[in-house]
């Protein structure tokens, strides 16, 4: 009885939170299918046959800037993943199995990288990102975001690099592996589970900032998605059925992702290697 | 021809000498294994012939060719490792084409050798598996497997048994011997288990702390142990030694005063102290051996038909001796244990062999 009631207890607080955390994102995806002054006259009513409308989404993507913005967004996002993944796993690698000069020396570095925020330095990354003639382009987006991600991706993977058995590796070394198809084909394989967990967590942050993309690419057909939203929010009068329609959107291309990335998270993908 | 050949092998880690002035040779075709205490540096000889780790000095052949220098995939080695290390996201087929794939071999011949393999292994069912699926008997198998397909010279096998449970590991065992005669293997060994050594070696070598203590043929190593750690090593339960001195006649005398004659090797003279050793199952509890010593039963440990009684000799010494059947007797008895002259084996202070 005392168990099931805790469980009760439990599960309440969960769904509570659940809505709670739930509630906002569904009142955009509701509103977003409203006309405007259904928006307005009752915000928390469900679209019905005579308030259903899909201007919202007419307008954002009639405005081919905006499809190209969502392409901004995915590039940035996909890039960072990608170069976040190939060098954190790497260094990772390197950090764990090789015993070199500097080794602790690094790791305490990129140590010390998780905790100061890369915003205290905006000003001398606009500053070098200006030198290199970057301004503007999605490449500094993806260079910084990446430099933002890695110590802590490193962190990581270094921690499950460490538990693939020791002999796993020698037996690719046995086998006639290089070191770099060891790392590509023994290595990242057995990883790929915490890899996972590091896109989702990496990806989230960077879909979402609208910090760097203003710093760095404000204008020129550049922006990403959340900074582009930003034209329909005027200073005197916002078009709400486009800004809730492109906010309902832009969960989008974030959920398909978390999808992907999640089915990897599968557990136990070194179990029967070793006894 | 396979031959390895070490000479003069160094190693340490550090300030740690793990192997020291190592010489052995693995004659082609044949099984060496590799015993000694936990520690000793078997695992570590073993990954220096492999080429997993550096040595600091010395000079190593296999096949004719000096190998100091290459990487373990260019010393025509497989090793099967005591966790087997099979890769987990690959099935049996693939773990044991994996490496044929690297070494561009062409896919029908990849195809053929893993086949090949797998009929020899029993694992033809089982080719389509992950690891994680199989038992540790088959992922033992699969590992074997993956030697084999390389077509080594040499074999290096790291405790390749102490994963499987007691029945298995005899089967295992017996496999392996069946298999070391049909691919007239090379085959170097490590093991902690006395009865794997013994049935599969054609050559023990037995180290301790770095060193090689002695090596040769199993019956070599347990009639004519050169010293008194290969005496105490080979052999379960271990040998008893008691001290003794040497008097004139022929006459060995224990500290308690008991006596035993024997025909003395020549570099033993009266003065010396010696340590006598004598199997626990070449002694009987009664009989009629030419030699006798006298105590009083500790306890008998009885395993069926046979057993192990402790006997409490008067100098306070335990000695163990086998017994057969039923000795009709017990503990805090008195008893009479004899043995023959042929199976004593005499020590000098040095705990060196003196024949
Ligand atoms: N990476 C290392 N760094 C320092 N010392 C090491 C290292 N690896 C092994 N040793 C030491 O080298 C010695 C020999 O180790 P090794 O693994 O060869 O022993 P072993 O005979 O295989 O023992 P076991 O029977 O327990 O497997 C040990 O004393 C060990 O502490
Ligand atoms: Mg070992």
């Amino acid at each position: 009885m005392r168990k099931s009631a805790s469980a009760i207890a439990v599960h309440g607080i969960l769904i509570l939170y659940t809505a709670l955390a739930l509630f906002p994102i569904l009142l955009v995806i509701m509103n977003s299918f409203k006309a405007r002054k259904a928006i307005f006259g009752s915000p928390l009513a469900l679209p019905t046959p005579t308030t259903f409308s899909l201007i919202g989404y007419d307008r954002v993507f009639g405005d081919s800037s905006i499809v190209s913005y969502y392409l901004n967004s995915i590039t940035v996002t996909g890039g960072t993943i990608f170069f976040t993944l190939l060098f954190g796993a790497m260094a990772a690698w390197a950090l764990t199995e090789y015993k070199f000069r500097w080794n602790t020396l690094l790791a305490l570095f990129l140590a010390v990288g998780i905790m100061v925020p890369i915003r205290l330095g905006s000003v001398s990354i606009i500053q070098l990102i200006v030198e290199l003639n970057l301004i503007n382009t999605l490449t500094a987006l993806i260079l910084v975001y990446t430099a933002q991600n890695l110590p802590l991706s490193i962190f990581i993977l270094s921690e499950f690099i460490a538990q693939i058995p020791k002999d796993l590796r020698e037996a690719g070394r046995c086998d006639g592996l290089s070191e770099y198809s060891i790392f590509f084909y023994i290595v990242l394989p057995l990883i790929r589970p915490a890899m996972a967990t590091v896109a989702v967590f990496t990806m989230i942050p960077v879909w979402n900032d609208l910090w760097f993309p203003l710093l760095l690419a404000p204008t020129g057909g550049k922006q990403t998605i959340t900074l582009g939203i930003q034209q329909f929010l005027g200073q005197y009068i916002t078009d709400w059925n486009a800004v809730l329609s492109a906010l309902s959107t832009a969960i989008i291309p974030v959920l398909i992702l978390y999808v992907i990335f999640s089915r990897q998270l599968i557990r136990g993908l070194t179990s029967g290697a070793v006894k | 021809m396979s031959e390895v050949k070490i000479e003069k092998l160094c190693k340490s880690y550090g300030p740690v000498e793990v192997l020291k002035d190592i010489n052995l040779t693995v004659g082609d075709g044949s099984f060496v294994v590799l015993v000694g205490p936990s520690g000793c540096g078997k695992s570590t000889l073993l990954r220096s012939i492999a080429g997993l780790e550096p040595v600091n000095s010395g000079n190593m052949t296999i096949g004719g060719r000096q190998v100091n220098d290459l990487p373990p995939a260019q010393r025509e080695i497989a090793m099967v490792f005591q966790s087997y290390a099979l890769y987990p996201h690959m099935d049996v087929y693939n773990n044991m084409a994996f490496g044929l794939k690297f070494a561009k071999t062409p896919k029908a011949e990849i195809e053929a050798r893993v086949n090949e393999a797998a009929r020899i292994l029993q694992l033809e069912p089982l080719l389509k598996r992950r690891p994680r699926e199989l038992s540790g008997g088959q992922r033992q198998r699969v590992a074997i497997g993956r030697a084999i397909v390389r077509k080594p010279q040499v074999f290096l096998f790291d405790e390749p048994l102490s994963n499987l449970d007691a029945a298995l590991r005899i089967n295992t065992r017996v496999e392996i011997a069946k298999l070391h005669k049909m691919l007239k293997a090379t085959i170097v060994y490590v093991t902690h288990d006395q009865v794997e050594a013994m049935t599969l070696a054609d050559k023990i070598v037995v180290m301790n702390k770095g060193r090689v203590e002695q090596a040769g043929k199993p019956l070599e190593l347990y009639y004519k142990p050169n010293n008194l750690f290969v005496a105490g090593f080979i052999g379960s339960p271990a040998m008893n030694f008691l001290p003794a001195q040497v008097k004139k006649g022929g006459i060995l005398a224990l500290s308690d005063g008991q006596e035993l004659k024997a025909a003395l090797p020549s570099s033993c003279k009266a003065g010396d102290t010696v340590t006598l050793g004598f199997r626990p199952e070449h002694m009987t509890l009664g009989g009629a051996g030419k030699f006798a010593l006298t105590g009083i039963i500790d306890i008998i440990e009885r395993l069926g038909e046979s057993g192990f009684a402790h006997v409490r000799l008067p100098s306070g010494h335990t000695v163990v001796a086998e017994v057969r059947g039923d000795p009709r007797t017990g503990s805090g008895q008195s008893a009479k244990l004899t043995f023959d002259a042929d199976y004593l084996h005499i020590f000098n202070a040095e705990g060196q062999r003196l024949d």
